[in-house]
């Protein structure tokens, strides 16, 4: 049977076939959608873990006790989960042990866009690489295979390009493996120092050159000979745009398997070829090792090392075509960014926040609160990471003392982001007598990817229902005082007031928790469906103040101020903030504010 | 040969429930195809693509500078925006409907005058409609994305295939009747 399927969905198409019985993630894009579609297997079980530490570490116990699991995490995840990934490389696996990482040359939705095929020989971990939808379904059982024959751990490496297009896959059957006899085995699985020894020694000695001969043997990098002026050595979704640029007027060194990079192949493919292309994005990391072998290739020299690499861009570089024309218009479009959406409970305590530039700095974190860093908000200093939003600001603010600047620090982030890492930050923050403000958004979902489950929804990936941490309880138990806790309603303009007024006040570590569900889950919607705002035209002076909360759904039209009544949710932040009572809330029947 | 579509608009539009339908469609037709999304940031009200191209064999759905065989804007600003990408003498399918980004809201930046027009002047082939009223005609205002449904297919000659058949694949059975009124209209405009 055929189906049109993105790269995510043939890859959990491929744990389902390949017998994966544990599958963790944590969400972020262009990964999410990985685990998303593993969850509607129920031969799998499958948990969104607290982050991406964590979720390596259930997938690696449950390959140890015997079964075959996998963690997939976007390319930052793996900075999180890089201590156990190093170690485990020692140990091996007993079920089969795959990580997926996917990156993002190009940074659609990322902060930055490393490569992480480099933590492959950093931690000398089998390395996989698919280039379209058929190959991540056919790979990653390849993948499993690897991992149980060699003993490894292997990172299956995709890339945005990879995880989000269609393409067309040929599907197969589950196969059930089952679950390994597991047999206690410290020498093999604790890594005290002397174990540890042992284990880098065999895997340097056995392991590692196994690897090696496979990859010079495997047919997973394969020599496709065209045309022998031109010859392409490249992986992943640069393999597609190299095919399609350059079709049959090039040969082809597909490496799907890179790590240990195949030296023999390169040696083979160089007799045949004139000239060598490595086509990769970012990184040069087959190029280096190619060009270290006494093999002349072109690289990075003329490919660029940031963003993708388009078929155009190696049209032009390859065949020295120039770029197409096309049409020039005199009328330039206005920038589109992405924006806080009407009716988000973000706005209000950023707006209330807004009006304190002069007396505070924000530490800022992942999520959809760092577009309260853009116009007409601008709340955020500083976006780094998961968890940096209390962290970052701990130091923040003990700067701000030393130079007496007489500014506070608030940290920010949001409910799924507290429990991947601003726990940790909260308890420094607290042991260290920090006088940061630790706002927590809480919406009750990882809402910037799409809406998955996290420990304070209530409900697990499948949808069951799951035990709700609370928030509030935790801050309690870390000590926070009673009276430097605020818990309030962010669509209440007065309670966000308020709640920054006693933290300016307050000496010692202080939390606003925010509580009010993200407007765009379904409930949410249905339940606030015949809620909206309305403009009086007498009253109105079009004054503007109600753009300052930047609401997509106020506009100006013919010098009117008008509030669209499809995006609007009747949050009745702007209702609150015009100073003419020229904003009013329209309660239709079955429309209910709290 | 191969065809290249790019369809460009506003986080909410349904830009990528249009691009599956095509997608699909497509390929029950025995067509080669992949198409591409970018998400991510872009829901939150932000600019978003798809890029689809089918055919015997597609190797990469990535459409660059003067490749589109056909660009698709729901949103007439978001046409300018992606102009760059359509083929000279290739065609733009253009939603007349206006959605105000951010910073145009926040009067940091102006809303442009004469789009549609600037666009037929300089552009060979432009199809130009206004999807919203046409949805509403059919009965309800979010269905202006089955209407460029509609147009699209149109202007590449698909219509031999079953979309009827999609749409309910892909959308609510409540929403059949209007969705299918509304691709229906999209037909009728050219």
């Amino acid at each position: 049977m055929k189906k049109l399927m993105t790269g995510n969905e043939a890859i959990a198409r491929g744990a389902y076939e390949a017998g994966v019985l544990v599958a963790s993630a944590y969400p972020g894009t262009p990964s999410t959608e990985i685990l998303e579609n593993v969850s509607m297997y129920d031969e799998i079980y499958s948990e969104w873990s607290t982050n991406e530490k964590v979720a390596l570490e259930v997938a690696f116990g449950a390959s140890v006790s015997g079964a075959r699991a996998m963690a997939s995490m976007k390319h930052v995840g793996l900075n999180v989960a890089a201590d156990p990934f190093f170690t485990i490389a020692y140990e091996g696996v007993n079920g089969g042990l795959v990580v997926i990482t996917a990156d993002e040359p190009g940074m659609h939705s990322s902060q930055n866009e490393q490569d992480n095929r480099l933590y492959a020989p950093h931690a000398k971990v089998a390395l996989i690489e698919p280039s379209d939808s058929q190959e991540c379904k056919d790979y990653l059982k390849r993948a499993f295979e690897i991992s149980e024959q060699f003993d490894t751990a292997v990172l299956f490496r995709v890339t945005t390009r990879v995880c989000h297009t269609k393409g067309i896959v040929e599907l197969g059957e589950r196969e059930e493996v089952g679950i390994r006899e597991y047999i206690k085995n410290p020498k093999k699985y604790v890594m005290v120092p002397a174990n540890a020894k042992e284990k880098h020694i065999e895997m340097e000695r056995d392991r590692l050159p196994k690897l090696h001969e496979f990859s010079n043997t495997t047919d997973l990098n394969r020599i496709e000979l065209n045309d022998s002026k031109i010859g392409v050595v490249t992986s992943g979704a640069c393999y597609m745009n190299a095919k399609e640029a350059l079709g049959d007027k090039a040969s082809y060194l597909k490496i799907g398997f890179s790590y240990p990079l195949p030296d023999e192949k390169f040696k083979e493919f160089a007799k045949h070829v004139e000239k060598i292309y490595v086509i990769e994005e970012n990184e040069p990391y087959m190029e280096n090792y190619i060009k270290a072998l006494g093999i002349d290739c072109i690289g990075k020299e003329e490919f660029p090392l940031c963003g993708e690499i388009t078929p155009q861009i190696i049209r032009r570089i390859v065949l020295g075509e120039s770029t197409p024309s096309t049409y020039k218009l005199d009328i330039l479009p206005p920038n589109r960014p992405p924006a806080l959406c009407a009716g988000c409970p973000h706005r209000g305590i950023f707006y209330e926040m807004s009006k304190y530039k002069n007396k505070i700095n924000v530490t800022s974190d992942i999520g959809c609160y760092s577009l309260g860093a853009s116009a007409p908000l601008y709340v955020g200093d500083t976006v780094i990471c998961m968890g940096a939003g209390f962290s970052s600001g701990i130091g923040f603010d003990r700067v701000n003392k030393m130079a007496e600047r007489g500014k506070k620090v608030f940290g920010v982030l949001g409910d799924s982001t507290f429990f991947h890492s601003g726990m940790t930050g909260l308890v420094d923050a607290v042991y260290n007598k920090s006088d940061l403000v630790m706002v927590i958004l809480d919406n009750r979902i990882t809402a910037m990817t799409g809406h998955q489950e996290n420990p304070g929804t209530g409900r697990n990936i499948k949808g069951e229902e799951a035990p709700m941490i609370d928030i509030v309880s935790i801050v309690k138990a870390c000590g926070v005082k009673e009276e430097n806790i605020k818990v309030i309603n962010p669509y209440i303009m007065s309670q966000n007031k308020e709640a920054i007024k006693a933290a300016l006040e307050a000496e010692g570590p202080f939390v606003i928790i925010t509580k009010q569900p993200c407007a765009l889950i379904k409930e949410v919607q249905k339940k606030r469906a015949n809620l909206y705002s309305e403009v009086d035209d007498e009253k109105c002076t079009k004054c503007k103040t109600c753009f300052r909360i930047g609401c997509p759904a106020i506009s100006m039209v013919d010098n009117k101020v008008i509030i669209d009544k499809v995006q609007c949710n009747g949050c009745t932040v702007c209702v609150q903030t015009c100073p003419y009572k020229a904003i009013k809330v329209h309660q239709e029947r079955g429309g209910k504010n709290e | 040969m191969n065809k290249s579509l790019l369809l460009a608009g506003v986080g909410g539009q349904g830009i990528i429930l249009v691009s599956k339908i095509l997608s699909e469609g497509l390929m029950e037709e025995g067509f080669d195809v992949k198409m591409s999304e970018i998400h991510g940031m872009s829901q939150r009200g932000g600019s978003v693509t798809t890029q689809i191209k089918f055919g015997q064999k597609v190797y990469s759905p990535i459409i660059n500078t003067g490749e589109a065989d056909v660009l698709v804007a729901f949103e007439k600003i978001e046409a300018l925006r992606y102009i760059e990408n359509l083929k000279i003498s290739g065609t733009l399918i253009v939603n007349e409907e206006e959605i105000f980004p951010l910073p145009v809201l926040a009067g940091l930046e102006e809303y442009p005058d004469g789009v549609i027009e600037e666009l037929k002047n300089k552009v060979d082939h432009v199809i130009s409609i206004d999807a919203r009223k046409a949805a509403l005609d059919a009965g309800e205002a979010k269905s202006s994305n089955i209407v460029m449904l509609g147009v699209t297919v149109k202007a590449l000659g698909l219509e031999n295939i079953d979309w009827e058949e999609k749409i309910k694949k892909y959308l609510p059975p409540k929403t059949h009747e209007k969705n299918i009124l509304a691709f229906r209209k999209g037909l009728e405009t050219l």
